[in-house]
C-alpha cells in the first residue's frame, strides 16, 4: 500500500496488539451494562464537568474500550459524580458505576496499567 | 446436696461470659475518644443513667419498638428475654430465702429443682412453684413461635428471615434446647419426688406413670447445664453478643455519644448490638421491590462482624434510612454503612477463630481511597460568577437542571413575591459535593464545596434557597456557611406565612412523596405538607412522613443496575397513586425525574411542590414579568 501512497498516519494508529484492555475489562466484569453503551453522547451532553471543560465521558469511554488508558488516567478525575449522565443514557448504562469503576481500576493497577 | 458434677459446664461458661462483658467494656471505654470519655462518664450519674435504666428495660427486655411494629413477632422476643430475666431474677429469690441456704452460688439458682427436689409446695414456696412454671410456659410458647418462624417466617408477619452462618446456627440450637431441657428436667425430678406445680407437677406425674423418672433426670440436668454453657461460650462469637453490648449502646447514647464519621469503640459497640432480628429486610425496598438480598444492613453488620471484604455491598443501597428508622436496636446504620464506603476495600487478615474474641478494629484503616488523591482533579473550576448584594441566593443543582420546570417554577415564584435574588447556577451548576461524599469521597468533595462556598459568600446573600434536597443536606451538614438554608418549600411556606405569595386553590387532589433526603435523612415534614395544604387537596397516602417510601433513584446506591431503579419506582408509584389522585406532589428533582417513567402507565402526573405552587399563582402575574423570568430561565425571548 506504501508504494501507493497509502502509509498510515502513526497517530490514527489504533494498536490492539500494545494496548491495555485491562481496565476495560476490569469495569464491564463488574458493570455489565457498560457493554450496552452505543457511544451516542447523551452523557457528555448533559455533564455538570463539561459546562467547564473538554471532559467528555464518550469520549473516555471509547479510548478505554480502545485499551488507550493514558488519557483516561488524569482526565476521568475531572467527574463530579453527580450522575446526570446516567439519568439521561437511552441504554440504561449505569455510567456512574462505570467513572467509579475506571478510578478504581487506575488505582488498584497503578503500576502495571498502560 | 450441695454440688454435683453436671453444674460444671455452666459455670465454666458463666464464669467466661461475665469475665468477657467486663473485659470487652473496659476496652470499648479505652478505645473512646477523651471527649466521649468524659461524656460516658457524666452518663452514669443523674438522668441519663435513669433514662439508660429505663430504656433497657422497655427495649430490653419488653421489646416495645417491636411490640409496636408487630405484636406477635414482640411477643416473641419479649417472652424470651423478659422471660428468662424473670426466670434468673425469681430463681436467685427462691434460692436465697426459701431454699436451705442463703447466699448461693448462681447455679444453686438456675437448678434449683435440683438442689430442692421436695420442696414445699405450700405457702410462699407453693406460690413460687407456680411463677417459675408459669414463666417457664411463656417461654416455651415464645420459643414455639420461633421455631415456626424459623420455617414459616409469614406467621410472624415477616417476609424474610436472616440466613445465618454456623456459629450462629450452632448457638441458636443451643438456646433452643435450654428451655426443652429444663423443663423435662425439672418435670422428671418432680415426677420421682413428686413435687412441682402445675406445668412441671403434672408432666412429672404423667411421665412417672411409664417411665423411669428417677434415672431419666439426671440426663435432662447434663444436657440443661452444658446447652447453657455452650450458649455462653459462643455468645460472643455470634449475633447474641447483642445481649450485654445493647446495654453498653444504650448507655452510650444516653450520654449523648454518636458513632460519627470514624470506626470507634462507639461502631464497635453498635455492630455488636444487631441481634440480626431480620426487621431491616422487610423495610428493605431493595430487597422487596429490585429482589437484591444480599445487602440490606443485617447483612452489612454481619459482614463487619467478621471482617469480610463489604465494600461493594455498602455502595449497594440507596441510604433512604428506612432500615435505620425500622431498627428496634436503634442502630446508626446511615453512618456505619458511610464509614464503610470511605474506609474502601477491606484488608483481610487471616484470623483464627480465637481471635475473634477479642478483636480490635482500628481506625487507621480509614480513607484509603481518598489517600491516593492528589487534589488536582478539579482545577478547572473558576470562581463562579455572582450578582452582589442580593437577598436570596438561589442554587438549583444538578438535578433540578435535568427537570428544568422546577427551576423556572422557583423562578416565576421570586419574582410574584418580589424579593431580590440571584439564581447562582444559571449556566449549569457545580456539584454540591454530596454525590461524591456519598461515594466516599470525602477529600474530592471538598473542592467542590470550597468552590461553591466562595461564591456564596460573595453575594452576601442571607438566605440560600435550592430545590434539591439532596444539595440540602449537604449545605446544610457539610458547608457551615453561617448563612440560613433553606429547601424550597420551607422558603415558599414562609413567603404564603408572610403573605408576600398569593394563591389560587386549584382544587386538585395531590398525594405528597417524603423524599428520603429532605424526610428521614433532614427531618423536614411539616412545611411541604402546609405548602400543599394552600394550593391542592392533600390526600394521605399508606406511607408517610417517617414510613415515606424511596423512589429508587437514590444517586447513593452507585452499584444498582437502572432496570431495578425503574422497578422500585414503579412499585412506589402504583402504591402511591392508588386513590388515583391528580397528581403526585414531590419536593426532589430527582424524585420527578425517577418517577417520570412510571407516570405514563397510570396517568397521574408526577408534580414537584415549586411547580404546583407555580400553576396557583399563574393569574396574579403581570405579562411583563411572566416574560422576564421565562428570559432569565431559558435564555430565549418567547
Amino acid at each position: 500500500m506504501k508504494a501507493f501512497g497509502f502509509a498510515p498516519i502513526k497517530g490514527r494508529v489504533i494498536d490492539y496488539d500494545k494496548n491495555d484492555r485491562l481496565i476495560y475489562s476490569y469495569v464491564s466484569d463488574r458493570e455489565p451494562s457498560y457493554a450496552l453503551c452505543i457511544a451516542c453522547g447523551g452523557c457528555a451532553a448533559t455533564c455538570s464537568a463539561a459546562n467547564f471543560t473538554r471532559f467528555s465521558l464518550r469520549k473516555l469511554n471509547i479510548l478505554v474500550r480502545r485499551g488507550e488508558n493514558d488519557e483516561v488516567r488524569t482526565e476521568i478525575d475531572r467527574c463530579m459524580l453527580c450522575g446526570k449522565c446516567t439519568l439521561v443514557c437511552p441504554r440504561g448504562v449505569n455510567t456512574r458505576n462505570v467513572v467509579f469503576l475506571i478510578r478504581e481500576a487506575f488505582e488498584k493497577y497503578d503500576n502495571y496499567a498502560v | 446436696m450441695q454440688f454435683n458434677a453436671f453444674v460444671i459446664p455452666f459455670n465454666i461458661g458463666l464464669y467466661f461470659i461475665i469475665l468477657y462483658v467486663v473485659a470487652r467494656s473496659v476496652i470499648w471505654f479505652r478505645d473512646l475518644p477523651r471527649t466521649d470519655k468524659l461524656r460516658l462518664q457524666r452518663g452514669f450519674f443523674g438522668r441519663p443513667f435513669v433514662l439508660s435504666l429505663k430504656e433497657i428495660f422497655m427495649e430490653g427486655l419488653i421489646h416495645r419498638k417491636i411490640f409496636l411494629r408487630n405484636p406477635l413477632l414482640g411477643y416473641m422476643h419479649m417472652s424470651l428475654a423478659f422471660g428468662w430475666f424473670l426466670l434468673i431474677l425469681f430463681g436467685t429469690f427462691q434460692a436465697d430465702f426459701l431454699g436451705d441456704q442463703h447466699l448461693n452460688p448462681p447455679y444453686k439458682a438456675i437448678f434449683y429443682r435440683y438442689f430442692n427436689p421436695s420442696h414445699a409446695e405450700t405457702g410462699l414456696a407453693g406460690f413460687f412453684s407456680f411463677l417459675m412454671d408459669l414463666i417457664l410456659a411463656v417461654i416455651l410458647s415464645g420459643l414455639l413461635i420461633a421455631i415456626i418462624k424459623r420455617f414459616w417466617s409469614k406467621i410472624v408477619g415477616m417476609k424474610r428471615t436472616t440466613k445465618l452462618k454456623f456459629l450462629d446456627r450452632l448457638s441458636r440450637t443451643a438456646l433452643w434446647l435450654i428451655f426443652p431441657s429444663r423443663l423435662l428436667a425439672e418435670s422428671f425430678t418432680c415426677g420421682a419426688y413428686d413435687s412441682g406445680s402445675f406445668l412441671t407437677g403434672s408432666l412429672g406425674s404423667y411421665f412417672a406413670g411409664f417411665l423411669p423418672v428417677d434415672i431419666l433426670a439426671m440426663p435432662f440436668w447434663w444436657l440443661y447445664s452444658l446447652s447453657l454453657g455452650t450458649f455462653f461460650i459462643l455468645l460472643p462469637r455470634t449475633r447474641y453478643m447483642h445481649i450485654p453490648a445493647e446495654m453498653f449502646l444504650i448507655f452510650l447514647r444516653n450520654s449523648g455519644i454518636r458513632i460519627g464519621d470514624q470506626h470507634g469503640a462507639c461502631a464497635e459497640a453498635q455492630i455488636h448490638s444487631c441481634s440480626s432480628c431480620g426487621i431491616c429486610l422487610d423495610v428493605c425496598q431493595l430487597g422487596t421491590s429490585a429482589n437484591i438480598t444480599n445487602i440490606q444492613a443485617a447483612y452489612l453488620v454481619k459482614g463487619l462482624k467478621r471482617d469480610d471484604d463489604i465494600f461493594d455491598l455498602s455502595l449497594n443501597c440507596l441510604m433512604c434510612g428506612r432500615c435505620e428508622q425500622a431498627c428496634p436496636v436503634g442502630i446508626e446504620l446511615g453512618p456505619l454503612r458511610m464509614i464503610q464506603r470511605r474506609a474502601g476495600e477491606t484488608k483481610k487478615d487471616m484470623k483464627s477463630i480465637w481471635s475473634g474474641y477479642m478483636r480490635v478494629r482500628n481506625s487507621d484503616g480509614n480513607d484509603i481511597l481518598s489517600e491516593n488523591y492528589k487534589g488536582e482533579a478539579y482545577t478547572y473550576l473558576n470562581p463562579q460568577i455572582v450578582k452582589d448584594n442580593t437577598e436570596v441566593l438561589y442554587f438549583a443543582g444538578c438535578m433540578t437542571h435535568l427537570t428544568p420546570g422546577i427551576s423556572r417554577s422557583m423562578l416565576k415564584i421570586f419574582e410574584a413575591a418580589g424579593v431580590s435574588y440571584d439564581f447562582m447556577d444559571k449556566d449549569g451548576s457545580v456539584c454540591c459535593g454530596r454525590p461524591l461524599t456519598l461515594a466516599g469521597k470525602d477529600r474530592e468533595a471538598r473542592e467542590l464545596i470550597k468552590n461553591n462556598s466562595d461564591a456564596i459568600w460573595r453575594s452576601g446573600a442571607k438566605v440560600l434557597v435550592t430545590s434539591c434536597p439532596i444539595c440540602y443536606k449537604i449545605f446544610n451538614e457539610s458547608y457551615h456557611l453561617g448563612l440560613e438554608i433553606l429547601h424550597h418549600t420551607q422558603y415558599i411556606n414562609r413567603l404564603i406565612e408572610s403573605d408576600m405569595l398569593e394563591l389560587n386553590f386549584l382544587n386538585r387532589s395531590v398525594v405528597y412523596h417524603d423524599p428520603c433526603e429532605l424526610g428521614r435523612n433532614s427531618g423536614i415534614y411539616s412545611e411541604p405538607r402546609e405548602v400543599l395544604l394552600h394550593v391542592a387537596r392533600l390526600q394521605k397516602s399508606n406511607h408517610e412522613k417517617e414510613d415515606a417510601l424511596c423512589c429508587g433513584g437514590s444517586l447513593a446506591n452507585i452499584k444498582i443496575d437502572r432496570r431495578k431503579v425503574t422497578d422500585i419506582a414503579s412499585d412506589v408509584y402504583g402504591e402511591l397513586t392508588r386513590t388515583h389522585p391528580d397528581y403526585l406532589a414531590t419536593a426532589c428533582p430527582l424524585c420527578k425525574k425517577t418517577f417520570g417513567k412510571s407516570q405514563a402507565v397510570n396517568g397521574t402526573k408526577t408534580l414537584d411542590i415549586a411547580e404546583l405552587v407555580a400553576m396557583a399563582i399563574e393569574d396574579h402575574l403581570p405579562e411583563e414579568q411572566v416574560k422576564s423570568y421565562m428570559i432569565s430561565a431559558t435564555g430565549v425571548i418567547a
